[in-house]
């Protein structure tokens, strides 16, 4: 198991979001968190990158504990974060933004390289600053700047919102391929026929602790716990 | 003198102000762009930097240019280390709130200048150049050392770019300055880099002081004109902008070399003035900055 979440609770400040989420993750598998707006799926992800403060629970990566290190330590152990809405180093270039990535790991070219195989394009941008890509470019960037860091785990936060199909096609195929080699992915995804694609198991998130957590296997689009917990 | 020389005069004077006020807004720059600290303190820097420089070259003895290498090495040094000390003392418990490290920075601005008065005491002390030779041009003869200064600014300033855009920790220092929460996402200590980056822009300050100490001798009170001109070179050219900082300075220190020259010193300010309240008018992120 490469981590475990258990009996997890935080917030901001005065405001507690997440009551006791229990949630683990497996290398080679696709965890999809679901849920309604507003249950508390990305703080569910900000607070394993510890940029939420913990108030109780524990948070174990391959038997280590989390939850109490800061923030910048918890990349060093093998966590790595998609934000929503990608949250590029804008004025930085794509080379520039992948440097940061393996910042960690001590940037090797052989990382690199296989980031780059993987989203081909970025290649022919790496002089060009994050904020010139398109939609696109700027979410493969976003995922390729996470894989520098060489993750055990990777965090996505609905990484295919608002992107053209040919796009989502793209980051889909990325992601399946991380599965392939032996990443625990998370994602968070709210889409009924991208979870199905891509998705080992579905946790479904209700009022910031997860309510039901099935394998993907069996179910169809018109599952009741679709509907009950996502409204689709 | 005819006016063409004068006007030369004029210009090179305004160059030396500009070099000066270059490296001490760049400095201020860096922590605001950085950090999101106005650092009302960063004139303070300045003034010990010069006070320091005056330390420096009275207790080393031997050739005035071997006290003020070592001024110019020791001097930035200890007022970099007293920034770092007041970072993790009190910014960092003020969580770098901008409102509150304003009324904070005040406070340590009135901190530094009465401990320099308590410590240095009242008088203005001068402090003698690492050379004296001067260039004789066919109508004057101009001080070899003020262009020095101008050189000296130019290589900290190319050093300081080189460093931002070409070495680990300036990418750090930069992918903080757009995103501290991604930053840290990405293993970078936010907390260390703040320290780094308000020592680095006290640093700064305090190299200005040195290289500026044997044409104005160091005072207890020397810090308030050059925060309001880095405030206003910084202003126009938009905070957090280190390229439109460096324009900005040879703006200002051009228009103030040839205004105070030919006209009056105080009308060089009141134009510098005027040209702050329009930009903020018309272009409040400054000429070079980015929209908020």
């Amino acid at each position: 198991m490469a981590l475990e979440v258990k009996g997890l609770t935080a917030g901001y400040g005065p405001v507690t979001v997440l009551h006791g989420v229990d949630f683990s993750a497996s290398p080679g598998r696709i965890t999809c968190l679901m849920g309604r707006n507003g249950v508390g799926k990305s703080t569910f992800l900000k607070c394993l990158m510890g940029l939420i403060p913990v108030s109780a629970g524990a948070i174990t990566l391959d038997g280590t504990a989390l939850q109490s290190l800061p923030a910048h330590e918890v990349p060093r152990h093998g966590l790595a974060y998609v934000p929503q809405g990608r949250r590029l180093f804008g004025p930085l270039t794509v080379a520039e933004n992948l440097a940061v990535g393996g910042l960690v790991r001590g940037n090797d070219r052989a990382t690199l390289n296989h980031v780059l195989t993987l989203f081909p394009r970025l290649r022919e941008r790496l002089a060009q600053t994050a904020q010139t890509l398109s939609g696109g470019e700027q979410q493969m960037l976003a995922i390729a700047r996470a894989l520098c860091l060489q993750p055990k785990v990777l965090l996505l936060d609905e990484p295919t919102e608002g992107l053209q199909p040919s796009m989502i096609t793209l980051i889909q195929e990325a992601i399946l391929s991380l599965k392939g080699q032996g990443v625990a992915v998370v994602l968070v995804e709210q889409r009924v026929d991208a979870v199905l694609k891509l998705a080992d198991r579905v946790a479904f998130m209700v009022a910031g602790r997860v309510e039901e957590t099935r394998e993907i296997k069996g179910m169809a689009a018109d599952d009741l716990a679709f509907r009950t917990y996502v409204g689709v | 003198m005819a006016f063409g020389p004068f006007l030369l005069l004029a210009l090179m004077e305004g160059l030396v102000t500009a070099a000066v006020l270059a490296l001490a807004a760049s400095g201020l720059s860096l922590v605001f762009g950085v950090m999101r600290v106005v650092n009302v303190a960063h004139g303070e820097f300045y003034m010990l930097g010069a006070v320091l420089a005056w330390v420096v070259t009275t207790m080393i003895p031997g050739p005035p240019a071997l006290a003020f290498v070592a001024a110019l090495l020791i001097a930035p040094l200890i007022v970099a280390t007293l920034a770092a000390l007041a970072d993790g003392l009190i910014l960092k418990r003020l969580a770098y709130d901008p409102e509150a490290t304003i009324v904070a920075t005040i406070g340590l601005l009135y901190m530094i200048q009465q401990a320099a008065l308590s410590l240095y005491g009242p008088n203005a002390n001068p402090v003698r150049a690492p050379f004296e030779w001067r260039i004789q041009l066919p109508w004057f003869g101009y001080s070899g050392y003020k262009l020095f200064v101008v050189l000296a600014a130019l290589a900290v300033l190319l050093a300081l770019w080189l460093f931002m855009t070409r070495t680990k920790a300036g990418l750090i220092m930069r992918a903080t300055q757009v995103d501290r929460t991604t930053a840290c996402a990405f293993g970078i200590n936010v907390d260390r880099v703040y320290m780094s980056t308000f020592a680095l822009g006290a640093g700064l300050a305090a190299l200005a002081g040195v290289l500026v100490v044997p044409i104005q001798q160091a005072h207890y009170l020397m810090g308030g004109d050059p925060l309001l001109l880095s405030f206003i070179v910084v202003i126009i050219g938009g905070l957090g902008s280190l390229r439109g900082t460096l324009i900005a300075a040879l703006v200002i220190g051009l228009s103030d070399g040839v205004i105070s020259m030919f006209f009056t010193p105080t009308l060089a300010k009141i134009l510098a003035t005027l040209l702050v309240a329009m930009v903020l008018v018309f272009r409040p992120q400054g000429l070079f900055g980015a929209k908020a």
